[in-house]
C-alpha cells in the first residue's frame, strides 16, 4: 500500500442554506466513514481561507493567498491505496464536485528505502 | 439516506443553531443590524461545516458554534463601537474593553439566548408587519431557512419571498421596533399576535396543498417548536399558548393517516386510528388540562377541545358529536364565521339526523362560492338517499376547489354515487 494525497480545493458552500450545509456535510461524513472502514482513511486537515505568504531572497510577507475561491486549497487527506488509480476512484467519491470542487491527487514521497 | 444519518444525529442543529445565533447577534448589535447578524451566522456555519467534515462533529456541537460566534461577535461590536450609533441598555457594557467580552459571554448562555429568541418571536409578530411578512421573517430569522426554502414552502418564487422580507424590514424600521424592551408578553394584542402568526405557520404546514410532505412536516414541526419555547417561559406561558400547542398536538397526531398511499387525502371518517400517534394524543391532552388551570378562555381552548373530541374517539361512530356541536356553538359566539358555522352545521347533522344537518347547511349565507359548503351539503343529501341533488352538489364542488387532492376526493364520491344509483 502506498500513500497519496488528495488535495481539495475550492469547493464552497457559503451560498448553501444551514440545511443543505448540514446535508452536504453528511456527504463528507459517509465518505470519511467508509474510507476509515476500508482502512484506506490516514488523516487530514482543513485549512481556512486567509493566511500569509512568505516569498523571495528579502522573505516578504504579504496577506493571502488571495486567489479565486475555486483555487483556495480547502484541506487534505491522505489515504492508503495501491496505486493511483485506485487513489484516483477514491477521490472521485468527494462529495465537492456539485459546487465545483477540484481534487488533486499526489503520491507521498517514501524516505525508508 | 445520509442526510438522515446526519439529521439523527444532530437533528436540524445547523439550522436551529442559526435561530438562536441570529436572535442573540441580533439583540447584541440592534434590531437594524439584522444583516450582520445574518451574515455572522452564515460564517460560523461556515466554519462548522469546513472544519467539522474533516474532523467529524465534536463532543458539543453547540458550545463550539457559539465559540466562533462570540469571538466574530466581539470583533464586530469592537469595529462598530468606533462608529457607535446602537443604543441599547447594554451598549455602555458593549463599549468598554472590560465588559465587553464578559457581557457577550453572558448573552450565550442558554437563559439569555431562550430570553433573545422569545424577543425576537415577538419582534417578528409585530403587528404592525403584515402577515404574511410576519411569516417570512419567522422562518428566515427564528428557523434558519433560506429565501428559496421558504419560497418553496408556500409555493412562490423568491422574488415573492424577498418583497415580503423587505416589508417587515421597512416596518422594523418605521416602527423602531426593537429586542431591547422586556419582552412584551403582558401588553394586550401583542400575545395574540404572537399566536396567531404561529396558528397561521402551522396550518400552512398542516392544509396546504403542497406536494412535498416533508416540506409541509417541517412548518408544522416549527410552528410546535416555537409554542413550546413560548410555554417553557413563566413570563410567556399563558395558558392561550398551551391550548394552541394542545390544538396542534391532537392535529399532528393524524398527519400520517390523512394522507393514503396515492397522496390523496383521508377524511376522518376513512382514516385508519391505529396509526394515529398516540405519544401526541398524549401530550395534546396535557396542554389542554394545563391550559384549563387560569380564568383565560381562549378560541384556542374552544377548537383544542373539539380536536381532541376526535382524538378520543376509538371510532368515526364513537365521535361525541353532543361535544362538538356545543363546542361549535361556543366557538361561534366568540369567532362569527360562515366556516365555524358550516363545521358546526356538519357536527348537527351527526349529532342528530342528517336532515337537521342539512337544514343548518341551507340557513348559511356567504359560503356559495367555497367547495366545502357545496362538498357538505352533497353528503347529507348522499346520506338522505337523495343521489341526483348529491350529485349535483358535488359537481359545483368540484368546479370551486383549485386542489387537485379534492377534486379527486369528490370525483371518486360521484363515481360511488352513480354506481349506486345504476344498479
Amino acid at each position: 500500500m502506498e500513500k497519496y494525497m488528495l488535495i481539495f480545493f475550492g469547493g464552497d458552500p457559503s451560498h448553501l442554506s444551514p440545511e443543505a450545509q448540514q446535508a452536504h456535510m453528511g456527504k463528507w461524513f459517509a465518505w470519511v466513514e467508509k474510507l476509515r472502514n476500508e482502512n484506506r482513511y490516514v488523516g487530514g486537515e482543513a485549512l481556512l481561507p486567509g493566511g500569509k505568504t512568505i516569498k523571495g531572497q528579502k522573505k516578504a510577507v504579504t496577506d493571502g493567498p488571495f486567489t479565486e475561491s475555486k483555487e483556495v486549497v480547502a484541506g487534505y487527506f491522505v489515504v492508503n491505496a495501491k496505486n493511483i488509480e485506485e487513489a484516483v476512484q477514491i477521490g472521485k467519491d468527494c462529495p465537492d464536485y456539485e459546487l465545483g470542487g477540484i481534487v488533486e491527487v499526489r503520491e507521498v514521497m517514501k524516505f525508508d528505502m | 439516506m445520509l442526510e438522515q444519518q446526519v439529521n439523527q444525529l444532530i437533528g436540524h442543529l445547523f439550522r436551529h443553531e442559526a435561530g438562536k445565533m441570529a436572535a442573540v447577534l441580533t439583540r447584541l448589535l440592534g434590531f437594524q443590524s439584522l444583516d450582520l447578524a445574518e451574515d455572522i451566522v452564515q460564517d460560523t456555519l461556515l466554519k462548522a461545516m469546513t472544519t467539522w467534515k474533516f474532523k467529524g462533529i465534536p463532543e458539543n456541537p453547540s458550545a463550539w458554534l457559539y465559540t466562533v460566534a462570540k469571538r466574530k461577535a466581539i470583533d464586530t461590536l469592537r469595529q462598530q463601537h468606533l462608529h457607535a450609533h446602537h443604543h441599547s441598555e447594554i451598549s455602555y457594557a458593549l463599549r468598554s474593553e472590560w465588559t465587553l467580552s464578559p457581557t457577550v459571554n453572558s448573552f450565550f448562555l442558554d437563559n439569555e439566548i431562550e430570553d433573545s429568541q422569545l424577543r425576537m418571536i415577538f419582534a417578528c409578530c409585530h403587528p404592525a408587519i403584515p402577515y404574511e411578512s410576519q411569516i417570512a421573517l419567522t422562518l428566515k430569522t427564528l428557523c434558519g431557512l433560506s429565501i428559496l426554502e421558504i419560497a418553496n414552502s408556500f409555493l412562490t418564487n423568491e422574488e415573492t419571498i424577498v418583497k415580503r422580507l423587505y416589508r417587515a424590514r421597512e416596518k422594523i424600521r418605521e416602527e423602531k421596533i426593537s429586542l431591547e424592551a422586556p419582552i412584551p408578553a403582558t401588553m394586550p394584542g401583542r400575545m395574540d399576535a404572537v399566536l396567531h402568526t404561529l396558528y397561521l405557520l402551522f396550518s400552512e404546514g398542516y392544509n396546504s396543498s403542497h406536494p412535498d410532505r416533508l416540506i409541509r412536516h417541517e412548518l408544522c414541526e416549527e410552528a410546535m417548536r416555537l409554542c413550546l419555547l413560548l410555554i417553557n417561559n413563566p413570563i410567556t406561558k399563558a395558558p392561550k399558548a398551551q391550548a394552541l400547542l394542545a390544538l396542534m398536538c391532537f392535529q399532528a397526531s393524524r398527519e400520517d393517516a390523512r394522507l393514503g398511499k396515492d397522496g390523496g387525502i383521508k377524511l376522518l371518517r376513512e382514516q385508519d386510528r391505529s396509526i394515529w400517534s398516540q405519544p401526541l394524543i398524549e401530550k395534546g391532552k396535557f396542554y389542554l388540562e394545563q391550559s384549563a388551570e387560569g380564568d383565560e378562555f381562549s378560541e384556542y381552548h374552544i377548537e383544542a377541545a373539539i380536536a381532541g373530541c376526535h382524538a378520543r374517539a376509538s371510532t368515526f361512530e364513537e365521535t361525541n358529536w353532543e361535544t362538538i356541536e356545543t363546542l361549535y356553538t361556543a366557538l361561534l359566539r366568540m369567532k362569527p364565521s360562515p366556516i365555524v358555522e358550516l363545521n358546526r352545521a356538519i357536527a348537527v347533522g351527526y349529532a342528530h339526523s342528517p336532515k337537521d344537518g342539512l337544514e343548518a347547511l341551507q340557513k348559511i349565507k356567504d359560503l356559495e362560492n367555497h367547495y366545502l359548503y357545496h362538498a357538505a351539503i352533497g353528503d347529507f343529501y348522499s346520506e338522505l338517499g337523495d343521489t341526483k341533488n348529491a350529485c349535483l352538489k358535488y359537481e359545483m364542488a368540484v368546479s370551486l376547489t383549485s386542489s387537485n387532492t379534492e377534486k379527486k376526493l369528490l370525483r371518486s364520491k360521484l363515481e360511488a354515487l352513480r354506481r349506486g344509483s345504476e344498479k
